[in-house]
């Protein structure tokens, strides 16, 4: 199965796409270990901790690569679920803001998209860890959608 | 590059060797300069984003830019585990070429008592054809690290 089987599928039979699917078929994601929590229409990603996400081994703190990825693939879901795609968007640019350190504990996600045009998506994504109203980092950025 | 830098940067537990998500990336310092750094993470399989074109995951290139722009604030400022990031912008102009590697390239232009302003370029053979830019913000001198900071 390719990202591409998995998308076309569900828009073919009308439904939202499997995102915990899509996770598996994508190595990067699979290596970082993201998880997704689909409630109704409210999707959480889940970066469960593991030592090789560390960047900073004194402190320690998460990789800011790590947490940005993480961010970007938050995103990603988001526009996959909410705009129907039928291929996977591209990320045109990202602006990720470090808020705190990421603590090596689990993280979480979630991403709200913020104005969705013909073929490019603005899309905002947080992270936070022990409290949701203390975000470690955020993530605002631009998503081309393939032309099908 | 100076003894002094060259010396600090081979401290253990520093930049790449230690840093165990750098190693899982397999991430290396090419060259270091003045303010300047070359950094490079070989083509793997784990590290792709779409596994029918094998183009390597957006989030290899944040990381790679990330820490690339790390070693040129340290490199210039000889601040090494006390830097954090604040903020980073990544163009993408290109999808990587699935098989080569991808090489970073970042230049830490200036740098104040808290603040280090930093850009760089992703790419596979030509700077001038770069797969991502970046630009970076870094707090030099963060608490938390001297906090931890080991003797």
């Amino acid at each position: 199965m390719t990202p591409r089987d998995i998308l076309k599928a569900a828009a073919e039979s009308n439904v939202k796409p499997d995102l915990t699917a899509l996770l598996e078929t994508i190595p990067y994601a699979k290596y970082l270990g993201i998880r997704v929590d689909r409630k109704g229409t409210e999707i959480t990603t889940i970066l469960p901790f593991a030592r090789h996400l560390i960047g900073n081994p004194v402190l320690p703190a998460l990789h800011g690569g790590v947490v940005g990825g993480f961010l970007e693939t938050t995103a990603i879901m988001q526009v996959i679920f909410e705009a129907g795609a039928t291929e996977m968007p591209r990320p045109v640019d990202i602006n990720i803001d470090y808020l705190r350190s990421g603590r090596p504990v689990d993280t979480f996600a979630r991403a709200i998209i913020t104005k969705q045009g013909r073929r490019v998506i603005n899309v905002h994504a947080q992270a936070w860890q022990e409290e949701h109203d203390r975000p470690i980092a955020t993530l605002r950025g631009h998503m081309l959608m393939p032309e099908a | 590059m100076d003894n002094e830098t060259r010396s600090l940067l081979h401290k253990p537990g520093f930049v790449l060797k230690g840093v165990p998500h750098a190693e899982g990336i397999g991430l290396t310092l090419v060259d270091i300069g003045e303010g300047t750094a070359l950094l490079k993470v070989p083509y793997a399989d784990h590290l792709v984003g779409d596994p029918e074109t094998r183009v390597v995951h957006g989030g290899v290139v944040t990381s790679l830019l990330d820490n690339a722009c790390g070693v040129a604030v340290s490199s210039r400022t000889k601040q090494f585990g006390n830097i954090a990031t604040l903020d980073l912008r990544i163009d993408y102009m290109r999808p990587a070429t699935p098989d080569l590697d991808i090489f970073a390239w970042t230049e830490c232009y200036r740098a104040t008592k808290s603040i280090a302003f930093v850009r760089g370029v992703a790419f596979h053979t030509d700077k001038s054809d770069p797969i991502a830019s970046c630009t970076a913000a870094f707090m030099l001198g963060t608490t938390d690290a001297r906090k931890a900071k080991t003797p």
